[in-house]
C-alpha cells in the first residue's frame, strides 16, 4: 500500500534540475510524478520513478545526496470537494500532513494525491476504513 | 605627552635592567609557585638563578596556547586564589576557553598601562572616552575602562552592539575619545550616514582600535569617514588585555610594547630561533611583572617585527609594526577568536558524524561575516523541508551560543567542498583589509 518516491538535494544553482533529468533519461528512467520543494538555499526534489532503485543508484554514482521515502498515494474521487473528502477524514483521525502533491493517471484520467504523513500506516488504514481508493506502489510504477 | 614620563622614557641600559631584575623575580615566583614551569624548566636544565642577563631568556622554553589549555582553568596561577580578584577568558582551539587570573596588583598595573596607552594616542584627563569594547570576560571592555578612570577621563561604558544608541550618546555626551573593533568603527560610520548624522559635527577627536588586524588603507578610511586620529592597539587577555603595546600619535609607526612589563621576541614560528630586528616572525612575550599568571615566552602566534630604533615621541620602548597574520590557524572574527577546530567540534557534536565544511569569511558593509558550507550527505539529508531547515538553525544557534559569533549555514551539494591532496581547505577569508 505504500509507495517509494526517492528524494533528491538540490543547491539552488543553474542547471541542476536539467542534470538530474539527464541522469535519469539517460538511464532509461521514466519520471511518474515529481514535485519541488524550494528554500532560498537549496531545493528537494521529490519523485516517483519506474525503476526506484536503479534511479537511486545512477544519480548516488554522479554525486547526488538521496534519500528513499515511504508516501501514499490516493485516487481523489471525480466530484467537487473530493480532495476535501480525504482531508476531512485525516483531520478528523488526526493525522499530519507533512507536505502532499497531485498528478493525473494516464488511463483513468483521475487525479491522484501522494501524500507525506507523519504516521504512514495509521493514515493508510484510516483512508482504507473509509473506503478511498489507495493504490499500491506496482501499479504506479508501470503506469 | 606621557602617564608615567620616568618609565616610558627610560634610557636604554636603564630599561634593560629593570627588565633584568623583573625576570629574575618572575622566574623565581613560577619556579616556586607553578608545576608545569618547575617542570618544564627542569626539562630544559635552566634553574630560575641561571638567568643572569637578558641573552640566557634564550635559553628558557616556550609556552603555548595549548599548555594554556592543558592546565585549564587554573593550572598555570601562580598565586593563591584568595589573592586572584578578577578572572577572564578567551576562546581556546576547542570548547574550553583559555583562563588568565589577575591580582589586585596586575589590575593595577593594567589600568596604567592602559592609561599610558590613552595618552600614547593623544587622549588626556578630562576626554570623554566612549567604550564600545565589549565588557565581560572579553578582556577589551575593563581594561579599557579601568585604564580610562585611571588617566582621570570621563568613561561611559558602552559596551558593544545597539550601534543607533552609541550614535545618539556619542552626540548628546560630547564623546571625544572612541574605544573599538576598527570594523565596527566603520560600521557606526555608515549607521551615522544612515541617520544623518555627520561624524564631523560630533567632539570626536580619537580612536583608539584593536583587537583585529587592519591595515593602513583601513586607517585612511577610518580618518576620513570618522574625521579623527585612528590609532592600532595591542593586548591579548593571556598577557594581560589591551594596552600591552600601541602606537603614538606622533609617530603612528609601530606599536610601542611596555618594555618594563613585557619583553618581546620575534621568532621563526617554525625554528623556535630568535630573529633579528627588522626581520618578520612570531612575537613571543614574557610576562615580568604579572603575579596571578605570569608567562615565560608566550608564543602569541601573531606575526609582527620589531624595531629598538628612538621614536619621535621620546618614549624608549621598541616598537612592533602592525600585525599582518597569524602563525596558526585562528581567525578573527568581529573581533572574536575563532578557530576552525571548534566549528569542527560543534559540528561533530550535532550529528555525530564529520560533515564535510568549509569557512567562508567576508566584509559587508564594513561588518564580518561568517557562513558556514556543510555538506549533506544521506544521513543529514531528509525529504522534509523543516527538517533540514531545523539542521541550519541548529547549527547556527550552537556556533552563536559557543563562540559568540553569528553565522549563516548553508547547506550544499556532497563533493562540492574543494578538496585538495585529499585535504579539504576549510577556510576561505575573502576579506580585503
Amino acid at each position: 500500500m505504500k509507495v517509494e518516491q526517492i528524494s533528491i538535494f538540490i543547491e539552488n544553482k543553474s542547471g541542476r534540475l536539467a542534470e538530474i533529468t539527464r541522469i535519469l533519461g539517460e538511464s532509461g528512467i521514466n519520471i511518474r510524478a515529481l514535485s519541488l520543494a524550494d528554500t532560498t538555499d537549496f531545493g528537494i526534489l521529490r519523485l516517483i520513478v519506474n525503476d526506484v532503485e536503479k534511479a537511486k543508484s545512477v544519480l548516488k554514482e554522479k554525486g547526488f545526496t538521496v534519500n528513499k521515502t515511504e508516501v501514499v498515494a490516493v485516487e481523489v474521487p471525480d466530484r467537487p470537494g473530493g480532495l476535501s473528502t480525504i482531508l476531512q477524514t485525516l483531520d478528523a483521525e488526526q493525522i499530519n500532513v507533512e507536505y502532499m502533491y497531485a498528478f493525473v493517471e494516464r488511463c483513468g484520467g483521475n487525479a491522484v494525491i501522494i501524500f507525506r504523513f507523519d504516521e504512514t500506516d495509521k493514515a493508510i488504514a484510516a483512508l482504507k476504513n473509509n473506503k478511498f481508493n489507495v493504490l499500491e506502489g506496482e501499479r504506479l510504477y508501470t503506469m | 605627552m606621557f602617564f608615567n614620563e620616568e618609565f616610558e622614557t627610560l634610557p636604554r641600559p636603564a630599561l634593560e635592567a629593570v627588565q633584568l631584575k623583573r625576570l629574575q623575580a618572575t622566574l623565581e615566583l613560577v619556579s616556586a609557585n607553578v608545576p608545569f614551569y618547575q617542570n618544564i624548566l627542569g626539562k630544559a636544565g635552566v634553574k630560575s638563578g641561571d638567568v643572569k642577563q637578558l641573552a640566557d631568556l634564550q635559553r628558557l622554553p616556550f609556552t603555548s596556547k595549548q599548555d594554556m589549555r592543558d592546565s585549564y582553568p587554573y593550572g598555570l596561577f601562580a598565586a593563591p586564589m584568595e589573592e586572584i580578584v578578577r578572572i577572564h577568558a578567551s576562546s581556546g582551539t576547542t570548547g574550553k576557553p583559555t583562563v588568565v587570573g589577575y591580582t589586585a596588583r596586575d589590575i593595577d598595573v593594567w589600568a596604567e598601562l592602559m592609561a599610558r596607552s590613552f595618552v600614547s594616542a593623544g587622549a588626556h584627563k578630562g576626554d570623554i572616552i566612549h567604550n564600545a569594547y565589549g565588557y565581560g570576560l572579553f578582556t577589551g571592555g575593563l581594561g579599557a575602562h579601568y585604564g580610562a578612570e585611571r588617566l582621570g577621563a570621563s568613561v561611559i561604558p558602552m559596551s558593544g552592539g545597539n550601534t543607533k544608541k552609541q550614535i545618539m550618546i556619542m552626540q548628546d555626551f560630547g564623546s571625544t575619545v572612541l574605544t573599538c573593533t576598527p570594523s565596527y568603527s566603520l560600521f557606526m560610520a555608515e549607521a551615522a550616514h544612515e541617520e544623518g548624522v555627520d561624524f564631523r559635527d560630533l567632539k570626536l577627536r580619537v580612536g583608539i582600535f584593536g583587537a583585529e588586524p587592519w591595515s593602513e588603507s583601513m586607517r585612511t578610511e577610518i580618518e576620513e569617514k570618522l574625521n579623527l586620529a585612528a590609532i592600532d592597539i595591542y593586548g591579548l587577555s593571556e598577557i594581560m588585555g589591551p594596552g600591552v603595546a600601541i602606537e603614538c600619535i606622533e609617530g603612528k609607526k609601530g606599536l610601542h610594547i611596555w618594555e618594563d612589563h613585557f619583553i618581546p621576541e620575534i621568532i621563526n614560528p617554525d625554528t623556535g630561533q630568535r630573529l633579528g630586528e627588522g626581520e618578520r616572525g612570531e612575537l613571543v612575550i614574557t610576562t615580568i611583572t604579572k603575579q596571578g599568571i605570569p608567562l615565560i615566552r608566550y608564543r602569541t602566534r601573531d606575526i609582527t617585527s620589531i624595531t629598538y630604533e628612538p621614536c619621535i615621541c621620546g618614549r624608549t620602548h621598541a616598537r612592533i609594526a602592525r600585525m599582518s597574520g597569524r602563525s596558526d590557524d585562528m581567525l578573527i572574527i568581529r573581533g572574536v577568536n575563532v578557530f576552525p577546530s571548534q566549528i569542527e567540534s560543534i559540528l561533530v557534536g550535532i550529528e555525530g558524524v564529520e560533515p564535510h565544511y568549509v569557512l567562508i569569511i567576508d566584509r559587508l558593509d564594513n561588518l564580518d561575516t561568517l557562513e558556514v558550507q556543510v555538506e549533506v550527505d544521506e544521513q543529514l539529508f531528509s525529504d522534509e523541508v523543516k527538517v533540514l531547515q531545523a539542521l541550519s538553525h541548529r547549527i547556527e544557534k550552537e556556533i552563536k551560543d559557543m563562540l559568540g559569533v553569528t553565522c549563516r549555514v548553508k547547506l550544499v551539494e556532497p563533493k562540492t567542498i574543494q578538496r585538495s591532496e585529499g585535504k579539504a581547505k576549510r577556510v576561505i577569508d575573502n576579506r580585503k583589509l
